[in-house]
């Protein structure tokens, strides 16, 4: 066994998934990057005292490993078990939800020189799922926020924001209307913030984030926020820089553990045709390889992408070409070994 | 059963044919925009009076605002600049604003997005209205600590407000010629609150079948809106996700300083900018964009039915803003808020009714 290889678990998921997973192991190839994986099937199984969990087999792996490499996952309807994606959440406690939106050059959009990064406490918030009837027509959804969640998330977003050299964080909330929710986050953002003086910390209503993101989306930098305005915001970045077939993302965990994907669907119309674009799972991938210190790798795969898509010459459908995804792969190897 | 909400009826003038009219300057940009109305008013002989009440946020008795109440209570109508929230205040101290929509029961917020002749904005013909449920969802105000550290905040979704609110969307849509209604929601998480708002929608929808309804998530709704947002034609929300989108939109046409806002209540209604700014860092420096308080008062002109009056100013005000050399430093140019009003008293007089001489 090559000791400089490290394991990561692979999760292909539905649809396109298993496509797109092939992509990235090929390129990952082609960059000689020091990655074993190790690939696992996360649906959700009935365990001992009829509760839902995952296959044991993914969690002992994703326990040793620590990082995971996950593509979409198709929603259950009817199947009797929650959503996957809530309950890898559950498993590993995974309470940040991190995107970095970068404008992709090559793949216009009406804005350019996007650079934010935004932080999203995944736990708690808008999503506790506690909802009662109170009376009939009368429903009352709760919001939960609490010091402990608060303060992780906001010290993951300066840890972040210092690793990555980024300049300011930006607590976004609504502390005017929601006084003790929000202002209990805002607290813990500014308790933090004391200890990393080295990043600007500035504070901003969620209507005056959305109103200045869409004229001038370079003023943001990093951006923490609960739950609900995280998701909000992740995807009105994500349609700055061209949509979800395009971001990144990264869910990080206790213990360590921290598991990358891509946000689309599953895409179920176009799955095993050789349409689907790897660009999303590639720049998580390139994302993952970031976290393990593997800068080089990923700066190089990064770049032969981002090449490629400049270049306009092979594009899969969606980025406006008509390569097929294979066609796309093997030119973004040919870039990495050019690279070398 | 669904409510049978009346058309809501203006307040009869008196005194000869002049209305009075509530004026809530507020803070930051409030007081000087609210001086331009008075100003373009008189200069145009509107048959308006206002009677002025001022709200002093950094009271924390809410008598100032309880004033401001019963003010618009006795005169039915207001024009309002956003009073300041201090969120750094224990709980005790209500956001102001809130309680004046509450207390009125405001329930309809309106905004009207269009994009501008004139105006420079990454994305083109954009018109949309946007209609915001603006009393209860997570504006409630309902806080409380279980034990230290752990807060929960309710957001409360009632059948009754739900009605309201979707055949407020459709009856307008059906007014205005819109041809399609999207309900803005997030019930895949919150299956029994939003679940609840979009059941409700359903339900006005099929007694408008002329008019398309459908529904979509408020993530997707973002990202829709900045790829696409001409897809989009009249949206109708809860309060939290309409803070949202109406921001966003209101971004998309030119920003804050474009776009008025309405407020209506069975009895009552209030005018003000859309996007609800006090534009603190801006205040009394001649530099705040006038176009979205004037053309609030234009929707305040029309909802006392003076409509000549109304479409005489919003004609000004329009020629104005595609004057590019005027334009205020948030659509990018160097001309100065009294330069803007001027223009649009020119643009009027020389429209040719009477006004008094400049």
């Amino acid at each position: 066994i090559d000791r400089d290889m490290q394991t990561v678990t692979l999760i292909p998921g539905d649809g396109i998934g298993p496509e797109i997973s092939a992509a990235v192991m090929k390129i990952f190839e082609a960059a000689k990057a020091p990655i074993r994986w190790e690939e696992r099937n996360v649906t959700a199984i009935k365990g001992p005292g009829g509760r839902w969990m995952i296959p044991p087999d993914a969690k002992e792996s994703m326990d040793r490993s620590k990082i995971g490499l996950k593509g979409p996952l198709k929603t259950p309807i009817a199947a009797g078990h929650p959503s996957m994606n809530l309950l890898l959440r559950k498993t590993f406690d995974l309470y940040a939800n991190v995107r970095p939106c970068v404008s992709i050059e090559g793949y216009k959009t009406p804005y350019t020189d996007v650079n934010l990064v935004t932080i999203r406490e995944n736990t708690e918030g808008e999503y506790s799922g506690i909802e009662h009837v109170i009376v009939d027509g009368v429903v009352q959804s709760i919001k939960l926020i609490t010091e402990e969640a608060s303060r992780r998330i906001a010290e993951y977003a300066f840890e972040y924001a210092r690793n990555n050299q980024r300049n300011s964080v930006t607590a976004v909330h609504k502390a005017n209307i929601m006084r003790m929710s929000d202002g209990l986050f805002l607290r813990k953002c500014r308790e933090v913030a004391e200890n990393y003086k080295d990043i600007k910390f500035t504070e901003m209503y969620l209507d005056t984030v959305c109103l200045n993101m869409v004229q001038d989306p370079t003023q943001f930098d990093v951006l923490v926020m609960p739950n609900l305005y995280g998701d909000i915001l992740s995807d009105l970045c994500a349609g700055l820089i061209g949509g979800l077939g395009v971001t990144p993302s990264g869910n990080i965990g206790a213990n360590g553990v921290a598991i990358f994907e891509s946000v689309h669907g599953t895409a179920p119309d176009i799955a095993g045709m050789d349409l689907a674009n790897p660009t999303a799972l590639l720049l998580s991938a390139v994302m993952m390889l970031r976290h393990m210190g593997l800068h080089d790798h990923g700066n190089k795969i990064q770049a032969a992408c981002f090449d490629t898509i400049r270049d306009k010459k092979v594009l899969t459908k969606d980025l406006g070409g008509n390569s097929k995804c294979s066609e796309f792969t093997d030119e973004i190897c040919r870039r990495v070994k050019d690279l070398e | 059963m669904i409510l049978c909400v009346c058309v809501l009826q203006p307040p009869p003038a008196r005194y000869g044919g002049r209305h009075t009219v509530t004026l809530i300057p507020g803070d930051g940009i409030g007081p000087e925009l609210a001086n331009h109305v008075r100003e373009l008013f008189r200069f145009c002989c509107v048959p308006v009076d206002f009677e002025v009440v001022n709200v002093d946020s950094t009271m924390a008795s809410e008598d100032d605002i309880n004033n401001a109440i019963m003010a618009i209570r006795r005169n039915g109508v207001a024009l309002k600049g956003n009073i300041e929230t201090n969120h750094n205040l224990p709980p005790s101290y209500k956001s102001r604003n809130n309680l004046l929509r509450t207390t009125l029961d405001l329930y309809a917020n309106v905004m009207h997005c269009q994009s501008l002749p004139g105006v420079r904005t990454r994305h083109r013909n954009i018109d949309i209205m946007i209609i915001r449920e603006n009393t209860e969802g997570e504006y409630s105000s309902l806080e409380h600590e279980n034990v230290p550290g752990v807060v929960e905040c309710l957001k409360i979704i009632t059948r009754t407000k739900s009605l309201r609110i979707a055949d407020y969307a459709f009856r307008m849509a059906r007014e205005k010629g819109r041809r399609q209604v999207t309900a803005v929601h997030k019930a895949n998480i919150m299956k029994l609150g939003d679940g609840l708002f979009l059941e409700c929608c359903k339900e006005v929808a099929s007694g408008y079948p002329e008019i398309n309804f459908d529904s979509m998530i408020v993530d997707n709704t973002t990202m829709q809106l900045v790829s696409r947002p001409q897809q989009f034609d009249v949206m109708v929300m809860p309060n939290l996700y309409g803070n949202v989108v109406s921001n966003v939109c209101a971004g998309l046409v030119g920003g804050p300083g474009l776009v008025p806002g309405a407020n209506y209540g069975e009895d009552y209604a209030v005018f003000e900018t859309g996007t609800r700014n006090t534009g603190k860092s801006i205040a009394n420096r001649n530099t705040a964009n006038p176009t979205a308080m004037l053309l609030a008062s234009c929707l305040l002109l029309d909802h006392l039915k003076l409509h000549a009056y109304a479409s005489m100013i919003r004609r000004a005000i329009l020629t104005t803003v595609t004057e590019t050399r005027l334009h205020t430093a948030d659509l990018g140019g160097q001309g100065s808020t009294s330069e803007v009003v001027q223009s649009i008293m020119n643009a009027v007089q020389s429209t040719g009714p009477r006004t008094l001489s400049i």
